[in-house]
């Protein structure tokens, strides 16, 4: 708990000002700490007068942080094939091994692995660890959370990454809480503490309004997930040299409760919002499906594919798999409209990196207009149908020609 | 058949914002609601009870004004409502809230079936569900977007992938997370409302679900903050200026350089 010595407190409000969460009052000239308080301690870093402490029972290392060393990435195998996160968490994973003068390991679980290991070096592994066995054939919790948590066990690394898939989401909770650890979803960044070498882990929090930076400081390994298109890949060296070590694993740990009966590949009719060059997006700036038809309308003129924030998918006006964001797609095309987009975080990590950035929407303090190359400040109700107009007008003298 | 589902209480994500001036999230006029994954989860729980019988039991771990998504949730078919509920639990990570409910899923006795929704929107961590399942060992499954049938104690279902879905089949009791794809929540019903009003939740306190304190909330957690901070977003930002059709002329002179 947050705990406020009232005796040194001079009721400045400093604490107040600072509080992200608006969890502290000055009240008859002391601060007074609300249920919003989520104690991430920036009231204390600001306090002049030491009136703040965080209640912190010094908590018990549980295990020795030293014998634990090296960086492991997951390199998730489905159909024949490793995932492509895996050779973005390789490209990040080998900065950290560079940083920690550590090796960096993959871990490759599946059936009928083939050279793929060989793949994971050229991407920057030193060494990979897999376990090609027919029970691995489809994913299921308990076997591939069971497998991975020996190997952990076993050679103990420090750090362990892996992406933020379907799959990777779904057993890597399990696997932390197995090994007792702590892990951080959906990462942006990650970065190594140089004083003590710990993993500094951020991304996006309380509804992906502000970041925070996260750290697991009494327990090993260290886990992230971070979602697919996030990271760089290096790029392929096939000169690497690497170990690979094929891995028997005891055979009762590959049993699961949850049995795969089928698995589909479905082909799906979405557009892949990653590969446009042209990305529309609206936002709740158009108020209404209607209104939405617009932003479809200039993708269309542009061939390009439409995109939406959070808000206009949870409005129902255009499906989930047009959403960009942290709990969307992550982005990067050659221009990427905003239309109506307000800029929330969430949103603004997931296509801050696009070539150029045009941003329209009425509120010139809107946050979205920091990541614009170009800014409009003005309603999209009239500056979109001017701009599909004269791009009409354009087509029909393109045609006449 | 006896149901528990994870509800937790969240801020309306569409409405919280980030002051620029002083940063700080501006909660004024937030309403709190309940996560909108775990109104599936509740739907697909009421579902299976009317198909196979049995109860649901809606469990939320929160403050005490959290009971006000208990109520929801008993207005939209559950049985009761069961409130855990202590200062000792602030600051919890995902760790510590999965040990937490697990201790007070062991107080409330036997069950067949814990539904939750994939993830909460305000944390987005989707780890909670997962790390139940491990702590009271049982088999889970994340992403459900079908239930097929519920049988002898073996239920089927089906699991969302990125790349389609698999057909699934685990003996209970279980664990699962549900996606928005598995239903339609109801809407309250007036007898729901009329029930809502008069429950009781039952609340569980640390002493009550016996649990370590060492394992609880802030000094419980495996993860810490380190700090809090609005992201600096730069760009060589050129605002377009003039009327609305002189700006529209610049666009497309940009867009013909573009493209």
């Amino acid at each position: 708990m947050l705990k406020i010595d009232k005796e040194a407190c001079i009721g400045c409000g400093i604490c107040e000002d600072t509080c992200t969460f608006s969890a502290i009052e000055v009240v008859d000239g002391v601060a007074v700490v609300g249920d919003n308080c989520t104690l991430c301690g920036n009231c204390v870093d600001v306090c002049e007068v030491g009136a703040l402490s965080i209640d912190k029972v010094e908590k018990k290392v549980v295990a020795d942080l030293a014998d634990w060393t090296g960086v492991w990435v997951y390199a998730e195998f489905r159909d024949g094939r490793v995932a492509p996160v895996a050779f973005e968490l390789l490209g990040a994973g080998r900065k950290l091994a560079d940083q920690l003068g550590v090796p960096l390991s993959a871990v490759l679980l599946g059936s009928g692995l083939d050279n793929n290991a060989q793949d994971l070096v050229a991407y920057g592994a030193d060494k990979v660890y897999q376990i090609d066995d027919p029970a691995l054939t489809h994913f299921t919790d308990d076997a591939y959370a069971n497998v991975f948590e020996d190997l952990i066990r076993e050679h103990k690394p420090e750090i362990v990454l892996a992406g933020a898939t379907a799959i990777g989401r779904s057993f890597i909770p399990r696997l932390a809480t197995m090994l007792a650890t702590g892990l951080t979803a959906d990462c942006t960044a990650l970065a190594i503490r140089e004083e003590d070498g710990a993993l500094m882990q951020t991304r996006p929090a309380f509804g992906g309004n502000i970041m925070a930076t996260i750290e697991c400081s009494t327990s090993r390994p260290q886990m992230a997930t971070v979602r697919p298109l996030v990271l760089k890949p290096n790029g392929r060296d096939d000169s690497r040299q690497g170990e690979i070590v094929k891995v028997t694993p005891d055979p009762a740990r590959l049993l699961s409760r949850v049995k795969v009966l089928r698995s589909v590949r479905e082909e799906t009719n979405e557009v892949n919002i990653n590969e446009a060059d042209v990305l529309v997006a609206g936002g709740r700036g158009l108020d209404s499906e209607k209104g939405f038809e617009m932003i479809r309308e200039l993708a269309g003129l542009l061939g390009g594919a439409t995109a939406a924030s959070r808000a206009a998918v949870d409005s129902g006006w255009v499906p989930y798999p047009h959403q960009v964001g942290q709990t969307g797609k992550t982005v990067c095309p050659k221009v990427y409209f905003a239309c109506g987009i307000s800029g929330a975080v969430q949103h603004m990590v997931g296509m801050q990196s696009s070539d150029t950035i045009i941003v329209i929407n009425r509120d010139e303090n809107a946050p979205i207009f920091d990541v614009a190359t170009y800014g409009v400040v003005g309603d999209v109700f009239e500056v979109l149908p001017k701009l599909i107009s004269r791009l009409q007008d354009q087509r029909a003298g393109e045609g006449d020609n | 058949m006896k149901i528990i589902v994870c509800v937790k209480q969240v801020p309306d994500a569409k409405d919280v914002r980030l002051d620029p001036k002083t940063n700080t999230l501006a909660r004024e006029g937030v309403e709190s609601i309940m996560n909108p994954f775990d109104r599936h989860a509740l739907e697909a729980a009421v579902v299976l009870k009317e198909q196979y019988g049995g109860t649901v039991t809606a469990i939320t771990m929160g403050p005490p004004q959290a009971e006000e998504t208990l109520r929801d949730a008993v207005a939209c078919g559950a049985d009761e409502g069961v409130l855990v509920s202590d200062r000792a639990f602030a600051g919890a990570d995902t760790w510590a809230t999965s040990y937490t409910l697990a201790k007070a899923v062991e107080k409330l006795g036997e069950f067949d079936l814990i539904l939750c929704g994939k993830q909460a929107i305000d944390g987005d961590t989707a780890q909670v569900g997962p790390g139940l399942a491990q702590r009271l060992d049982i088999p889970y499954v994340a992403y459900a977007r079908k239930i097929t049938e519920c049988v002898d104690g073996v239920i089927r279902l089906e699991r969302l992938m990125d790349d389609g879905y698999d057909e699934i089949e685990m003996g209970m009791p279980a664990l699962m997370t549900v996606v928005k794809e598995i239903n339609e929540p109801r809407v309250p019903s007036l007898k729901g409302k009329m029930k809502a009003k008069k429950m009781q939740a039952t609340v569980l306190t640390a002493a009550d679900i016996g649990a370590d304190p060492e394992c609880l909330g802030l000094q419980g957690s495996t993860t810490q903050v380190v700090k809090v901070f609005s992201p600096q977003f730069s760009a060589e930002r050129c605002m377009l200026t003039g009327t609305v059709d002189e700006q529209v002329d610049q666009l497309l002179v940009k867009l013909e350089e573009l493209l």
